[in-house]
């Protein structure tokens, strides 16, 4: 079994992969510290780790809106940005799964950006599953003394099959106990823009979600969208529930010092 | 039926706010979800016969006008005739046509989502005919002057107590002492009702799940017994089918029966599957004296060959239905016309035009649970999403929507730009927002905040950080390097 200092070490010899780490808007703008959480866990992995300077955002707003003439671009910005390293890694499985299921699609076969398209996916990877499926991660050397509820984010899930990979990283963390809730693979009713189209539909759905959330009993939700992280935490806090929220990378890389997601700096 | 889609918002705020509806929404997750996990882990080879009914379907769609010509051959050949109609109205009248020409009073129905598409039973009471619906879900919203908000559960939006006040309402006739709490009672004063009415038919309307080409067959799927009731006993028997029903052969048939019923109720089979091939032949016990099928196009082959013809390959099991949040939700009826759910967000768009039916496409988070259960393997998101590209090609999203859009885009296509204003507005929100750690109301996201709070961001973005990062480590290296 390998644990992150001795993966730190690899890190240093020449044979070590260079990861070019997808941040995601919403981390960049929202949520800095998972960023920091998954430099820390990929370098623990053995990984050159760096974060190109004109990436934006996946697309995803423009491709679910219909408007793929601006998905495209945006997609071709991403893939002439990262397709030179060795992987491609996001802390998101829904952006990863943009990237990875979706880019070939905006591209007609003759187009020699499908080529690159093909390539460049063959390359993503949603975090946590990079760390377990391809870096053989096992044990992360995290502490966190408490219990925890893990929901499954959908696109990770379903296009990326991010299932078990969380779970086994997080049963490494010494403390802590992770606990299921009911329906943990079910909608939390974000769906990017469809929170604000819809924005009384997607509340019955989170409502139906944070019951299940507080049913469970865990002192920390987690899970590896942030998207679907906000709308939970938005939705728990609106409740007065005191759960704590966040993103599965900041317990795993113990990186706990930021206040949990929607909890101001005199709550922490 | 006049599609209400357009209100998909307006019909859902409704559907949220009917406690009775969301009382009765409440069991669907339950009940389909938990059978069908059970139904599909009992077979190790579901998802090889998924492929295998894919292959099937995709494959009889390719060759549909051949396969169409071979089971119309096939039925006239078995002494049954067959209809061709371009369109509901079409349907409707060479249906009504054969109830006149047989003299018919009462027409007994089987369940099918064909007749509510052409709106049948408005057609004929309006010549005089007497229709009853005989599925005992059809037969109780059609005492309510409902449309079924499901596709095999059509009641499915009632509570038992609703159904009980419909039937002391109507079966006047009975003494209104009895008992009638339990679904059995109910159930068994519904037949009741019912059996005097098959009796008395004169024409009996089922669908089809299948129209099977080789032999001119057409197939229906039931658990209550009531369709063969109504096709044996009525002296006339009408199949309503749309042209995509169509399959090769009988072993196609029963490949695809293998995955229908697991993927719609969790059985194994369904209780009844019927298969009829032509009229009563001489020496046959029992069966109508005529039967007719209406192939019914209405706008499907114009889908073939197009970016929605996986559509086609729809069984209507509704496993999307059953697993979809949105459709837990608000139920059947918010999606404004006859098929609700994802596949109704699919196929409604196809079938009356985007124009009207823009905002169901645009009804769902995306979760993928829909394509993930689908017997048929239909990309349900992806179709769904070509809907809103064609809607955006049209200009067809509100105003606001677009400027948003294009506002967001010009940044996301320019990083110094999108750097720069986030480097600036991402620590004054956060500065705003510091102390609460989130927002109870915000401009721009109000529908948000009107339910939920709005963390707030940190700080500084990842990209500032990163940069200090950056420059932080080269010194550390640097000062290594002298020393």
């Amino acid at each position: 079994m390998s644990t992150a200092s001795d993966q730190l070490n690899d890190a240093s010899s020449d044979t070590a992969p260079t990861v070019g780490l997808f941040v995601t808007c919403l981390v960049d703008l929202m949520r800095p510290s998972v960023g920091f959480a998954s430099v820390k866990l990929l370098e623990a992995a053995g990984c050159v780790v760096e974060v190109p300077t004109t990436q934006t955002c996946c697309g995803q707003p423009a491709f679910n809106s219909g408007d793929t003439k601006t998905t495209a671009d945006i997609a071709k910005q991403v893939i002439a940005a990262f397709e030179s390293f060795d992987y491609v890694v996001a802390p998101s499985g829904s952006c990863a799964g943009m990237l990875k299921a979706h880019y070939i699609e905006l591209f007609d076969e003759n187009d020699p950006w499908h080529g690159r398209a093909t390539a460049f996916a063959a390359r993503v990877h949603e975090l946590i599953s990079f760390l377990t499926d391809v870096r053989g991660m096992t044990d992360v050397g995290a502490r966190f003394d408490g219990t925890a509820t893990y929901h499954d984010s959908c696109s990770g899930l379903r296009e990326l099959g991010v299932k078990t990979q969380p779970r086994k990283l997080l049963s490494s963390v010494g403390g802590l106990t992770v606990t299921e809730m009911t329906d943990c693979e079910v909608c939390c009713g974000f769906g990017g823009t469809f929170s604000v189209k819809y924005p009384d539909v997607s509340n019955a759905i989170v409502e139906k979600k944070t019951a299940n959330i507080s049913a469970s009993e865990a002192d920390l939700l987690l899970a590896g969208d942030l998207g679907c992280l906000f709308n939970m935490a938005g939705k728990l806090k609106r409740e007065g529930r005191t759960i704590a929220v966040r993103h599965v990378a900041e317990v795993l890389a113990g990186q706990l010092d930021e206040p949990a997601i929607g909890e101001g700096q005199d709550m922490s | 039926m006049k599609p209400n889609s357009h209100n998909f918002k307006l019909n859902a705020r409704h559907a949220l706010d009917d406690k009775q509806l969301q009382r009765a929404l409440a069991k669907v997750p339950g009940g389909f979800v938990s059978k069908r996990a059970d139904a599909r882990a009992a077979l190790p080879e579901f998802d090889a016969l998924r492929d295998k009914a894919r292959d099937i379907k995709n494959h009889t769609l390719e060759h549909l006008d051949l396969y169409l010509e071979e089971f119309e051959r096939k039925v006239t050949e078995a002494g049954g005739i067959v209809h061709w109609a371009s369109d509901a109205a079409e349907a409707r009248a060479i249906i009504l046509d054969i109830c006149v020409m047989v003299d018919a009073r009462v027409v007994t129905k089987g369940k099918s989502m064909i007749s509510e598409e052409i709106a049948l039973n408005d057609h004929l009471e309006a010549a005089d005919l007497k229709v009853v619906e005989t599925d005992l879900g059809e037969y109780i919203i059609q005492l309510r002057g409902e449309t079924p908000s499901h596709i095999i559960a059509p009641a499915v939006h009632l509570n038992k107590d609703q159904v009980e006040e419909d039937f002391r309402r109507v079966h006047t006739n009975l003494s209104p002492d009895r008992q009638l709490q339990e679904p059995e009672q109910l159930v068994g004063e519904a037949r009741e009702m019912l059996r005097e009415q098959f009796i008395a038919t004169d024409v009996g309307i089922t669908g089809a799940n299948f129209l099977i080409a080789e032999t001119g067959t057409s197939v229906i799927v039931t658990n209550e017994g009531n369709g063969d009731l109504t096709q044996n006993l009525a002296k006339t028997h009408i199949v309503i089918a749309s042209i995509e029903k169509a399959v090769p052969t009988l072993e196609d048939a029963a490949a695809i029966l293998r995955v229908l019923a697991r993927s719609a109720t969790g059985q194994e089979f369904s209780t009844y599957t019927t298969f009829s091939t032509g009229p009563r032949r001489p020496g046959d016990p029992d069966g109508p004296e005529a039967y007719h099928v209406v192939l019914l196009d209405n706008g499907r082959a114009e889908l073939l060959g197009t970016e929605f013809k996986e559509v086609l390959r729809c069984i209507r099991c509704g496993a999307c239905m059953n697993h979809c949040p949105v459709y837990h939700s608000v139920g059947g009826h918010a999606y404004g016309w006859v098929y609700p759910g994802p596949i109704g967000s699919v196929l409604t768009p196809s079938l009356i035009g985007v124009d009207e039916a823009g905002p169901l496409p645009n009804a769902s988070t995306f979760c993928g649970r829909c394509e993930d259960v689908c017997p048929m393997r239909i990309p349900l998101p992806k179709l769904m999403r070509r809907w809103r590209a064609r809607e955006f090609d049209k200009g067809n999203p509100p105003a606001k929507q677009r400027f948003a859009l294009k506002a967001w885009a010009f940044a996301a296509r320019r990083p110094w730009l999108y750097r720069m204003g986030a480097g600036l507005a991402m620590p004054l929100m956060a500065w705003r927002g510091r102390s609460a750690g989130r927002f109870s109301s915000l401009p721009f996201v109000d529908g948000w905040t009107a339910h939920r709070d709005f963390p707030a961001p940190q700080g500084r973005t990842f990209q500032q950080k990163w940069r200090a990062e950056k420059r932080k480590r080269s010194r550390v290296s640097q000062g290594r390097g002298k020393s």
